[in-house]
């Protein structure tokens, strides 16, 4: 083992042994968490899932000291900054990990929603959706979970604005770590929509390790959504596991635009037949980004759907990572499941690592998978400007077609309008 | 004097295509290039679009006194020229009114006009379709994405019609078009001429002449024109074939 890491990870433990919150749950989850992360460790450079994203060689680098937490200086104004405008919601604001109460706001009555933050939950729920012990940025965030929402939606309910979670890194005055953990709950035949935001401010770098279970009961859906806008000094590992019963439908949509490095686990357990699943993500990188997304989806019992789309526009130097699993376990009969990823490299300095991963144990199932990498469609730009368009109108505009296509599925108008205008305020600053 | 191209060369991947075309071109008139395969029409067609895979070697092509073969594609749209593309792109995502919209204004804007509002823009669009009898769901779809062959080419003549070119460059428009289609191409094309604009039709048969009818006809061959006629010459191209035309360019070589 890489002597490094190992000493880098027992720095992590030894100041997670003194620490004990007043929550007697919560003080149970870490201590499973800091046996997990104990026997885990942080992944070495040349372990199969990190081998491309080289996150933990950065951490070492730029928390040698441990994961401290910067004072948050963000006012309120700088915080509700970040904010959609024109998106009516129910918003929760964390700053440096740690909940705004004055940011926040929830309008939506009890009936429909309920929210705490997580110190005050004394449930037996949360760590059961994510296990410590397959993952050490789960063990980690489990090891440090102190704060994050706890959202539940009741059984019927049906939650009519979205739920919008800001988390906001303020590296003003100093490098800053935080471990947000939250649990989303869908009731049976509920249904609701939660978007999380993440932003980042200051000229020092930042540490997101966030983790989010979400649990899908019968005949319920969850439309969920991820818009990450932080700068280029920021590092974040993002991981959701989700668990569906049967029936249940849950759609998720990543949007990746800013990060120095971006790891996004998404999982997905369909635990039940009749069940659907969407997955989708863009990420348009400059400079030195490195975005990488690993998702799993687990079919395990039949009848039962899903299907994934990933894009991707690398400029530059940056660097995308593609890895997607699908399982189809012997039970999960006619499975009807869909993969693709589409990239396109506009510099030759740009990479993608794409990795499609089909393990099916089922016979009677339709799968299917694609990655495309290519550049622009010169021809494409030709015909363009054939009919006078010029030559950067033309290029954004097939730009703006490809990633477009990604977002314009979502139905909630404001927030599709936003990300269309994240994607062209992108294009604009950044690719032209 | 509209397009005056004098000893044109170009070559594609240091192969020579062109070995030194001269036309002239003048407002109200309809030219047909016709050709044997590979005798480089449809090159022709893309030097003077200003498709970047080939390169002009040697001559010159004004358009309006202005040299054309120095203007980016874009340019030589904004001046007007407009070519029919012979395989019209697929492109996802891109409707075909929402690019239309920005091409009329920024050709607009290169010609000193004011850009269409949303509403005047509608009207001419609506005008145009007719047409070449477009339909309003065909456009709001993604550009030329699931068209038939037909379908594509009408598209073609659409946008010609909506960015009014002084001249069209019709790249074998006629390819792969069944007869109906072939007369509402043609009927669109016919609307649009006036004494002010011109067409050069490029076409292996004579099939679109019968509706386009051309003031004069250049054989192709060799990358060279070798002869050059009336509508007459397209009829006995029909009946004879090409071989009688290279029996005489290699008798004379």
């Amino acid at each position: 083992m890489n002597q490094q890491t190992e000493t880098f990870t027992q720095s992590i433990q030894n100041k997670l042994s003194a620490k004990e919150g007043t929550n007697k749950f919560l003080n149970e989850l870490r201590k499973r968490g800091i046996q997990a992360f104990g026997t885990l460790g942080l992944p070495h450079p040349k372990h199969e899932e990190y081998r491309y994203t080289p996150i933990v060689k950065a951490l070492e680098k730029e928390f040698s000291d441990g994961f401290a937490v910067a004072l948050p200086t963000l006012s309120e104004a700088e915080a509700k900054s970040f904010f959609f405008s024109g998106l009516e919601a129910n918003r929760l604001v964390f700053i440096n990990g740690h909940f705004s109460p004055e940011a926040s706001s929830i309008i939506s009555p009890e009936s429909e929603i309920r929210i705490r933050p997580l110190s005050e939950v004394s449930e037996d729920v949360i760590g059961k959706v994510a296990q410590p012990e397959k993952d050490a940025f789960v063990a980690l965030n489990t090891a440090f979970s102190q704060e994050g929402a706890y959202i539940e939606i009741p059984a019927k309910a049906v939650v009519g604005l979205p739920v919008v979670l800001h988390f906001q890194s303020d590296s003003r005055g100093g490098i800053t770590a935080a471990m947000p953990r939250n649990f989303i709950s869908i009731g049976r035949h509920a249904q609701a929509s939660v978007v999380e935001v993440y932003n980042s401010i200051g000229d020092n770098t930042s540490f997101l390790n966030v983790l989010t279970e979400v649990d899908v009961a019968d005949g319920a859906q969850l439309d969920y959504f991820k818009v990450q806008t932080e700068s280029d000094l920021a590092l974040q590992v993002n991981t959701t596991e989700v668990q569906q019963a049967p029936n249940s439908r849950f759609s998720s949509t990543v949007l990746t635009l800013g990060g120095r490095i971006v790891r996004n686990n998404l999982n997905v357990a369909q635990n039940g037949s009749g069940c659907h699943t969407d997955m989708y993500g863009l990420y348009m990188l400059h400079g030195k980004q490195h975005v990488d997304n690993h998702t799993l989806m687990d079919h395990r019992q039949p009848n039962s759907t899903s299907n994934e789309l990933y894009k991707g526009i690398m400029d530059d130097g940056s660097t995308g990572v593609f890895n997607g699993k699908i399982y189809v376990q012997q039970a999960a009969q006619k499975t009807n499941a869909f993969q693709s990823n589409k990239n396109i490299l506009l510099t030759p300095n740009a990479t993608i690592y794409t990795k499609p991963q089909l393990e099916i144990w089922a016979d009677d199932v339709k799968c299917s998978h694609g990655a495309t990498t290519g550049q622009l469609d010169e021809e494409q730009v030709f015909y363009l400007r054939s009919r006078g368009i010029n030559e950067p109108a033309a290029r954004a505009l097939l730009l703006y077609a490809f990633a477009a296509d990604i977002i314009e599925h979502i139905n909630i108008e404001p927030l599709c309008q936003h990300f269309l205008a994240l994607v062209n305020n992108k294009l604009e600053t950044r690719f032209l | 004097m509209l397009l005056n191209i004098n000893n044109l060369q170009a070559t594609i991947d240091g192969k020579e295509i062109l070995k030194g075309i001269n036309l002239e071109v003048k407002a109200g008139e309809i030219h047909a290039i016709m050709g044997p395969n590979g005798s480089g029409k449809s090159t022709l067609a893309s030097v003077l679009a200003g498709r970047e895979e080939f390169e002009v070697t040697g001559g010159s092509a004004t358009f309006n006194g202005k040299d054309l073969l120095d203007m980016a594609p874009e340019d030589r749209a904004r001046e007007g020229v407009f070519l029919a593309f012979q395989y019209p792109v697929e492109i996802p995502g891109v409707s075909t009114t929402n690019f239309l919209k920005t091409a009329v204004n920024q050709v607009r804007e290169h010609r000193g006009l004011e850009p269409l509002d949303a509403v005047s823009f509608l009207k001419i669009m609506k005008e145009k379709m007719k047409l070449v009898e477009m339909s309003q769901s065909l456009l709001n779809r993604s550009l030329n994405e699931g068209f038939s062959g037909g379908e594509k080419k009408r598209n073609e003549i659409f946008q010609m019609a909506m960015l009014e070119p002084q001249l069209a460059i019709l790249d074998e428009t006629d390819s792969g078009l069944d007869i109906d289609a072939l007369r509402i191409v043609a009927n669109g094309v016919n609307k649009l001429r006036s004494k002010d604009n011109a067409v050069i039709v490029v076409t292996h048969y004579q099939r679109l002449l019968d509706y386009i009818v051309p003031d004069y006809v250049h054989v192709l061959y060799k990358g060279r024109i070798v002869k050059t006629g009336t509508k007459e010459l397209a009829m006995e191209l029909e009946e004879k074939g090409y071989d009688w035309i290279k029996a005489e360019v290699e008798a004379g070589a």
